[in-house]
């Protein structure tokens, strides 16, 4: 099938099975499970994932195609974007074939969701400090610790765990990486209330949770660079997000903004230019990534770059249209229905300067691996983990 | 859209780059114009002929190939009539002169093109078949270099059915068809819109003085015309006097993507080797997040370019905006980078020795070359408000 037959069925799929309207918050995820598994039985579910673990075996152009035929229809995906982004990924490219086998089909079908479980809140920049230990018990692990801002951890099925397995060793040679049943009763999901006041994140407890040696991802002590993959899969899966999957109604865009603003004060026009000139600037650079990547130039940690920017752009989007509006940017209409769509998105504009590794952490891989810029001097390589600083010091 | 060099683009850029890193470093530039270099430039590598049409001896290579020529001429901040022959071949490719064509792809014609195309105070007069000119031009970018002017004179007041098509005319002499606001690039076209005429800057009455400029690299003259004969090339008509503008930003886009880029390497390569508090300056975070957020300004600019390139030899629909935009940011981001790049030497990048001041002047004077900065912008806010394609948002 050539690339424009492959749109069109795609497109004909969309308009035919799409899901209208929203379900009742109860019914979300079920919601979501059904359309999953009938995207899975159409063949759009892990376009270029191998084929012999249940994906379609295709190339990035499908992918492309589908993404863009997609996005006018805001599928319910969400709750499986850590497994199709990231988890999943990782274990295509590290896991054990009974690995693949087990859990590569039921995350393409919905069947099963995952969540991941790296940060800590005394190891978030620097995730090798992570503290959460497993000690091995003859053929298991015996897990014990506490993780921070996992993404869909209360509805989580499974979670790609990292944890310090040789606090003897320095931090990057002592963690391993495993597959976690989050149904096991020692795992305790609290959700977390941030900025927004809305709750995007859990904290996941984890006491005497034992996890199968069969479920281990990678070599014992060697889970750093399994982390190390699964980080690029993130990247790249924000960066390939850049200017797809917006919402129609978003006040910030620019779209939004020239219908609400004043466009004949000149320094109106001014900003909305400085908008769309970083909207445009940014979107070329993704395309030329993309085409890139089609073309057999893997882009590397320059997709770092690509989120770096996408990070300032979403912060200068809504504090612009804040500055536009005026005060009626920070007040709601006293419906009960909070401050409104505006101090909404300014709240939640820091999130993509933090989440996936801050601004300040992109500009070093850029500066390192990009521009091979020498590191800063390190006193954490070399010295066992267990005598090393981490986290808050009071 | 191809946003991506070809291989055989990526050969052109190897052996511009080699031939001018051996014939033309940047350290030679502040020497000035080397008519040598120019002639083996035009000779060996053909590049004068790069965009000529084939049935002129020429290339007939497009915007794309010349971009990656005026990237590597820029990065070796190459002194003399280049850019300048460029700009003038881009308005013969809209008014074809087989003489100038000819002399332009055999790498004996340098020639230059007045900005903005249909100068200010220029009057034509046309008396039994010979035109001749009478006014200032009084910035003429390598003025002194070139040996042809090329000019557009504004079309004949409507109505006016005495000059034969494709002739100025002019009954008074005092200029009728100077007399219109400069610019003359809008909504000429009831009366046929502007021609393009030619000027021996070696011949009769015509006065060339040569202008202390801030690019050391570059000279611009004043050129004064004083019934000067003119030849009559072609007419332009008003879209073609646009698209010849538009053409003439893209390729100085193209000159700018390179200056911006050499600037980076420059610093990039000097953090490596240069050591302060006994570290290399590179491993200073304060130095490598600048250097981090130069990188992200080049992977712009250069998306930004490639676009308008592919714009320029592709889609004419999307020409204007593409153009505006390729000057809008990467007139500005090439100068904040050569800025950069001076600061982040330290003290020696404030010297006459050093070459950091030669990127830094070079970026500024091709920052305003085509007119204040802001005029792209205002184009471009007008281009949103009319509604003008956006090709391939994805």
């Amino acid at each position: 099938m050539n690339l424009d037959d492959y749109r069109r069925a795609a497109r004909a799929w969309l308009r035919d099975n799409a899901p209208v309207g929203e379900p009742a918050p109860e019914d979300a995820i079920a919601h979501a499970k059904d359309f999953m598994a009938r995207l899975y039985d159409a063949g759009y579910s892990g376009i270029t994932w191998p084929a012999r673990w249940g994906g379609q075996g295709l190339t990035q152009a499908e992918e492309r195609a589908f993404a863009a035929e997609a996005r006018p229809f805001s599928l319910p995906t969400y709750v499986f974007s850590i497994g199709l982004g990231m988890t999943g990924p990782t274990l295509v490219d590290r896991g054990t074939d009974e690995q693949r086998e087990r859990f590569v089909r039921p995350l393409l079908r919905g069947e099963e969701i995952w969540c991941q479980l790296f940060s800590e809140p005394g190891a978030g920049s620097d995730v090798a400090a992570l503290q959460t230990r497993a000690v091995r018990d003859g053929d298991r692990w015996i897990v014990n610790g506490q993780k921070v801002w996992t993404s869909v951890a209360q509805h989580a099925d499974w979670g790609l765990l990292l944890t310090r397995t040789n606090p003897e060793a320095p931090k990057h040679r002592g963690l391993t990486m495993f597959v976690v049943d989050m149904r096991d009763p020692g795992v305790t999901v609290r959700p977390l209330k941030d900025m927004t006041g809305r709750t995007h994140f859990n904290e996941v407890f984890f006491d005497d949770v034992a996890v199968p040696d069969a479920h281990r991802v990678g070599e014992v002590d060697d889970g750093w660079s399994v982390a190390v993959t699964t980080l690029l899969h993130e990247r790249l899966s924000i960066s390939a997000g850049v200017g797809m999957g917006r919402a129609k109604d978003d006040p910030t865009s620019l779209e939004a903004l020239r219908r609400t603003a004043d466009t004949s004060d000149p320094l109106v026009r001014d900003d909305l230019v400085e908008l769309h000139i970083r909207t445009r600037a940014l979107a070329l650079f993704n395309q030329r990534l993309a085409q890139e990547t089609e073309a057999g130039l893997f882009p590397g940690a320059r997709g770092s770059a690509a989120k770096l920017l996408l990070a300032e752009l979403t912060l200068f989007e809504a504090d612009l249209a804040t500055r536009l509006a005026g005060p009626s940017a920070v007040t709601g209409s006293g419906d009960g229905e909070g401050p409104g769509p505006l101090a909404h998105a300014i709240c939640l504009a820091p999130a993509m300067s933090l989440g996936g590794g801050t601004n300040e952490i992109m500009r070093n891989i850029i500066g390192e691996r990009v521009l091979g810029l020498p590191p800063g001097p390190r006193v954490d390589k070399t010295v066992p983990f267990k005598d090393l600083k981490v986290g808050t010091q009071e | 859209m191809r946003l991506v060099l070809t291989p055989e683009q990526r050969e052109l850029r190897e052996a511009v780059r080699s031939f001018l890193a051996a014939a033309s470093p940047p350290a030679k530039a502040r020497d000035g114009y080397d008519p040598a270099v120019h002639a083996r430039l035009n000779g060996e590598l053909g590049l004068s002929g790069l965009i000529v049409p084939e049935e002129y001896g020429g290339a007939g290579a497009g915007m794309a190939e010349l971009a990656v020529a005026l990237e590597e001429t820029g990065a070796a901040l190459l002194p003399g009539p280049f850019l300048a022959t460029a700009f003038a071949a881009l308005a013969l490719t809209r008014a074809p002169d087989k003489e100038l064509l000819t002399g332009v792809a055999e790498g004996r014609i340098a020639a230059t093109l007045a900005l903005p195309l249909v100068p200010d105070g220029l009057a034509a007069r046309a008396e039994g078949g010979a035109v001749t000119l009478r006014g200032t031009l009084p910035r003429v970018l390598s003025g002194t270099e070139a040996d042809v002017l090329l000019a557009a004179l504004p079309g004949a007041p409507a109505g006016d059915g005495s000059g034969t098509q494709g002739e100025p005319s002019s009954d008074d002499g005092t200029g009728t068809p100077g007399e219109s606001p400069g610019g003359g690039r809008a909504g000429r076209s009831s009366d046929g819109g502007p021609v393009l005429v030619a000027v021996d800057l070696g011949g009769a009455g015509v006065t060339r003085v040569p202008l202390e400029t801030l690019d050391l690299t570059r000279g611009q003259a004043r050129v004064e015309l004083d019934g000067a004969p003119a030849r009559v090339l072609g007419r332009l008509g008003a879209d073609g006097a646009a698209a010849v503008a538009d053409l003439v930003a893209v390729a100085l886009a193209a000159e700018q993507l390179g200056v911006l880029r050499a600037s980076l390497d420059a610093i990039v390569a000097y953090a490596k080797i240069r050591v302060t508090f006994g570290r290399f300056i590179g491993s200073y975070q304060g130095v490598k997040h600048k250097l981090a957020d130069m990188h992200c300004k080049l992977e712009q600019a250069e998306s930004v370019v490639r676009h308008a390139a592919w714009a320029a030899d592709e889609d004419p629909a999307e020409l204007p905006h593409a153009a505006a935009l390729a000057q809008a940011y990467v007139g500005r981001a090439c100068f904040e980078v050569a800025r950069d790049h001076l600061l982040l030497h330290g003290g020696v990048g404030f010297t006459w020795e050093h070459d950091a001041h030669l990127f830094y002047k070079r970026a500024k004077a091709d920052e305003v070359l085509l007119g204040p900065p802001r005029v792209h912008r205002a184009r471009l806010a007008a281009l949103m408000e009319a509604g003008a394609p956006v090709a391939g948002e994805a």
